[in-house]
């Protein structure tokens, strides 16, 4: 099917929808149904709505498909020698880029190549009304119109039906490491601070009493740098482990799991969290209620999302003030009036 | 882009100004016994000799002379002018340094402008997190000047840096020489703390600049028209320990551009990638006594930086893809004082330029960087086919256009030719996939780009925005988002104008 009918084939559902005044559920690879809120609705898939649409590997940027698998794009743009710009969390071989860009999630280079959000430079949009609307474009700056491309990271899919992502890449680095260093906390967080920056870190997690770095880049580069590190040579498994929140190998069982955004200097805690992104990301599985695990993120200097777990109820995010909540609420009303995407997938209120 | 996007084009860039009511103020007294409580005793401006200062920003063909200029010291006080002007339906102007290059912070007659320049405090540096809080009125250079002693600085760096503030930054997401690696300003921002036009304060971001919906990433970028800014965390970062500077002299323009595309192709990431054509090289030789090589016509500015050995290797691969593309004269730099001399006719260029013709006028569209020989062609084209003289100085790693077209503006029609060549530069940049502003805003003067741009129901989503944060349309009123009546059927008046502000300040 053409872009142009298969656009039009989601607009129509999602017309129908509007008008019926009944929910859909957007579905990308379907690998990640159990992040946020219970779904609810009738299945809108987008998996078959897959493939390159355009990519020009001298300019650094593609344009995806929203049902494409996340392997499919990292393999295309592998064949010319580049990587996405962000590391991007799977659950499975099927995990979508549209399903990656509703979730938000980066992986461990977050701090040293940026997120997926600083990655992401245009959609193409359905609206919760049916329309399809294009944001942003294909090239690196661009300040024309609000950046609703971005709005969309993160959104769990409730502004709009991404259809089409732009991304940026980046030259595939010539060599990798893994070092791991026994360290207690203060004496990772001391190191990082002389590291980050000076060497060619792609990675810095901490677990365990172990600091676990991973480097990218020129050959030379990257041999001097695991020479002033020392320590032991690591896998980059553990790497991809955390970037897809396989954490039972560090020590966080896969049950109702957390992400705490924190100042990257605040104490490990609690000591059992997984610290990742060089500290301002800790993973952290717990039994606690949203409201004790939001109050501890408060205490870091942060705040708190919940990813997975059995309770399916509490938002995502803790509730901003009133008139906050509000704010978000107006902005959802203007791209998706009726609550008809992913309604209550991120919060009981949309 | 699409050939019904094509269509909707008309005639190119019209300016207009905004419709403003004028004669004299219908506000009552008891507003004005409002704001002034809710100011300092020097906070309020009204004498006509006060405001002279404020009818403009970094775009002076647009004067507009606002009732009152607001002049907050804090957070409070700000709330507290947003209040009041929300009670009285006032239309309020955010104005930082008043650099805008667009028109963003030209006033409106039936309205006040709201000063952050007093809001200057760095609240905090955290070398640990490495993030700085400031309020909004800091100018940029300063986050960097105190970021320096603990080996960090900001990396978005405009060439008015020395005089614009973070809060202009953020509201036109401002880039600069070193974006190509380091980001724009919203790469750069963790979180904000804004007022709505209601004065309702609203915390958006957070230590890793996420939150339940990225209205960071909306208002970034946004204009001052969805809120006013009071408070900016940005991330620092780590001082690179080498840098060095490269200046390819080039026989052909085309070659240059080749170059740059080449650069960029081989996955080398400069921290700068600067390119000068033949008009604006001579220019700026003439203006700085700088010397370039006899027969060249474009050179291409390049800057590496890292640690030493990789400084060291993307250098020589820089360079050696110079050499291959054609540079027959490269001069590099490393120390401070080097550097500053190789770009030194860069950072002159545009008043350099402005030495030309009596005029000038500076687009900033932005093209995917494979088209850069193609559209420096079709310039170059367009510029032979209206008789009007184009230099190009711009940063080209970004793809980042800043044609400079010259005039004179007391040649009758001169203006209106200027104005649809401009039209025509940015049709071009569209048709290669490219956006209207790369860097400069939208604000008065793009309005019309804006229709050429987005399809009418695009921009009905712009104004839906707007509304979810600013109902009453107080905040920056009739910017940055033309209506789609007004791209169905836009107002005709050109304005014209002197000579650009700011004259002291590289430009880029
Ligand atoms: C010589 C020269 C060189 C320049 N070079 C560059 C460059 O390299 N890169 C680049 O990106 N730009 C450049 N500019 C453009 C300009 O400097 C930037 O757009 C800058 O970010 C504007 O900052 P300002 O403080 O002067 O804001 P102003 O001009 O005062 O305001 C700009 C806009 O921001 C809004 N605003 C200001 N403060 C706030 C606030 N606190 N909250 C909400 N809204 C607010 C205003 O309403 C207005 O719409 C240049 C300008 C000049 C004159």
């Amino acid at each position: 099917m053409s872009d142009i009918e298969t656009a039009g084939r989601v607009c129509a559902m999602v017309q129908a929808a509007y008008e019926r005044h009944t929910p859909l559920e957007i579905i990308g690879g379907g690998s990640r149904r159990h992040f946020g809120r219970e779904p609810l609705g009738e299945p809108l898939v987008l998996a078959p709505h897959r493939g390159i649409v355009a990519y020009e590997p001298s300019e650094y940027v593609i344009t995806v498909r929203a049902g494409t698998p996340i392997v499919d794009v990292e393999a295309a743009v592998a064949a010319h020698g580049q990587v996405l710009a962000a590391e991007l969390p799977r659950a499975s071989g099927e995990s979508t880029i549209g399903g990656a860009v509703a979730l938000g999630l980066t992986g461990p280079s977050r701090p040293y190549a940026g997120s997926l959000r600083d990655a992401v430079l245009g959609v193409r949009i359905v609206t919760g009304t049916g329309q399809l609307l294009r944001f942003g474009g294909q090239v690196l700056k661009n300040v024309a119109g609000f950046d609703v491309s971005r709005l969309m990271v993160g959104a769990y899919g409730t502004l709009g039906v991404v259809m089409e992502v732009s991304l940026r890449l980046h030259p595939r680095p010539e060599e990798g490491a893994v070092r791991v260093l026994a360290c207690d906390w203060a004496g990772a967080r001391a190191r990082l601070l002389d590291w980050a920056g000076r060497l060619p870190l792609t990675g810095a997690c901490y677990a365990r009493g172990l600091l676990y770095l991973r480097l990218a880049g020129r050959a030379a580069t990257v041999g001097q740098a695991v020479r002033e590190i020392g320590g032991e040579a690591g896998s980059a498994d553990t790497f991809s482990a955390v970037r897809d929140l396989r954490l039972e190998a560090l020590g966080v069982p896969a049950t109702a799991l957390w992400r705490l955004l924190v100042p990257p200097a605040a104490p490990l805690d609690p000591p059992a969290s997984v610290a990742d992104w060089g500290g301002a990301q800790r993973f952290w599985a717990t039994e606690e209620s949203a409201g004790a695990v939001h109050a501890q993120a408060a205490r870091l200097g942060g705040q708190a999302m919940r990813l997975s777990g059995p309770d399916r109820h509490e938002d995502v995010w803790a509730t901003p003030v009133p008139a906050t909540m509000a704010l978000y609420g107006r902005v959802k009303a203007v791209l998706d009036p009726r609550g008809i995407l992913n309604r209550g997938r991120l919060s009981a209120m949309w | 882009m699409s050939s019904s996007n094509l269509a909707r084009w008309r005639n190119g860039v019209q300016y207009t100004r905004m419709e403003q009511p004028r004669g004299p103020s219908p506000l009552p007294a008891a507003f004005w016994r409002e704001l002034r409580a809710a100011l300092p005793a020097d906070g309020l401006l009204r004498k006509p000799g006060d405001l002279g200062a404020y009818e403009c920003d970094g775009l002076t063909v647009y004067k507009a002379r606002p009732l009152a200029v607001a002049l907050p010291r804090t957070r409070a006080q700000t709330g507290a002018v947003l209040h009041v002007c929300n009670r009285y339906a006032v239309p309020v102007v955010a104005r930082g340094a008043g650099t805008s290059l667009s028109g963003g912070a030209l006033p409106r007659t039936d309205g006040i402008v709201l000063s952050l320049a007093r809001l200057n405090r760095i609240l905090t540096i955290d070398p640990e997190n490495r993030t700085a809080r400031l309020e909004p009125g800091v100018r940029n250079i300063a986050v960097s000047e105190a970021a320096a002693a603990h080996g960090l600085f900001y990396a978005p760096d405009p060439s008015s840096q020395i005089a614009c503030t973070i809060g202009g930054n953020v509201a036109e997401n401002a880039g600069g020489v070193h974006c190509l690696k380091y980001g724009l300003t919203v790469h750069n921002v963790l979180s904000v703390r804004m007022f709505t036009s209601d004065g309702v304060l609203h915390e958006l971001g957070g230590p890793t600049a996420e939150g339940p919906l990225d209205l960071l990433a909306l208002v970034i970028g946004s204009e001052g028209l969805l809120g006013v800014v009071v408070e900016i965390t940005v991330q620092l970062k780590p001082r690179p320990q080498a840098v060095v500077a490269l200046l390819a002299a080039f026989r052909s323009l085309e070659q240059a551009a080749g170059a740059v595309s080449a650069v960029i192709a081989a996955g080398i990431v400069p921290a700068g990638l600067e390119l000068m054509d033949h008009l604006a090289i001579q220019a700026a030789g003439a203006y700085t006594g700088q010397h370039y090589p006899p027969g060249t016509e474009a050179v291409v500015l390049a800057e590496v930086d890292g640690d030493d050995q990789t400084c060291a290797m993307e250098h020589a691969h820089l360079r050696a893809i110079l050499d291959r593309q054609g540079a027959f004269a490269i001069d590099e730099a490393r120390s401070e004082e080097e550097r500053r001399r190789l770009w030194a006719g860069r950072k002159s260029a545009f008043p350099a330029v402005g030495r030309l013709a009596p005029d000038y006028y500076c687009m900033d569209g932005t093209i995917p960087r494979r088209a850069l020989v193609e559209v420096l062609a079709g310039i170059a084209a367009l510029s032979g086919q209206y008789g009007l003289p184009v230099a190009n100085v711009f940063h080209a790693g970004d793809g980042n256009l800043h044609p400079l077209i010259l005039y004179d503006a007391r040649r009758p029609g001169e203006l209106a030719r200027v104005e649809q060549l401009g039209g025509d530069i940015l049709k071009l940049c569209l048709a290669h996939g490219g956006t209207i502003s790369g860097e400069h805003g939208v604000g008065v003067e793009k309005l019309d780009g804006m229709c050429a741009q987005f399809t009418p129901a695009e921009l009905v989503a712009f104004h839906a925005l707007k509304a979810a944060f600013d109902p009453y349309e107080l905040l920056n009123r009739g910017k940055a988002i033309p209506t789609p009546a007004r791209c169905v059927e836009p107002g005709g008046m050109h304005v014209h104008g002197g000579h650009m502000p700011f004259g002291h300040l590289e430009r880029y």
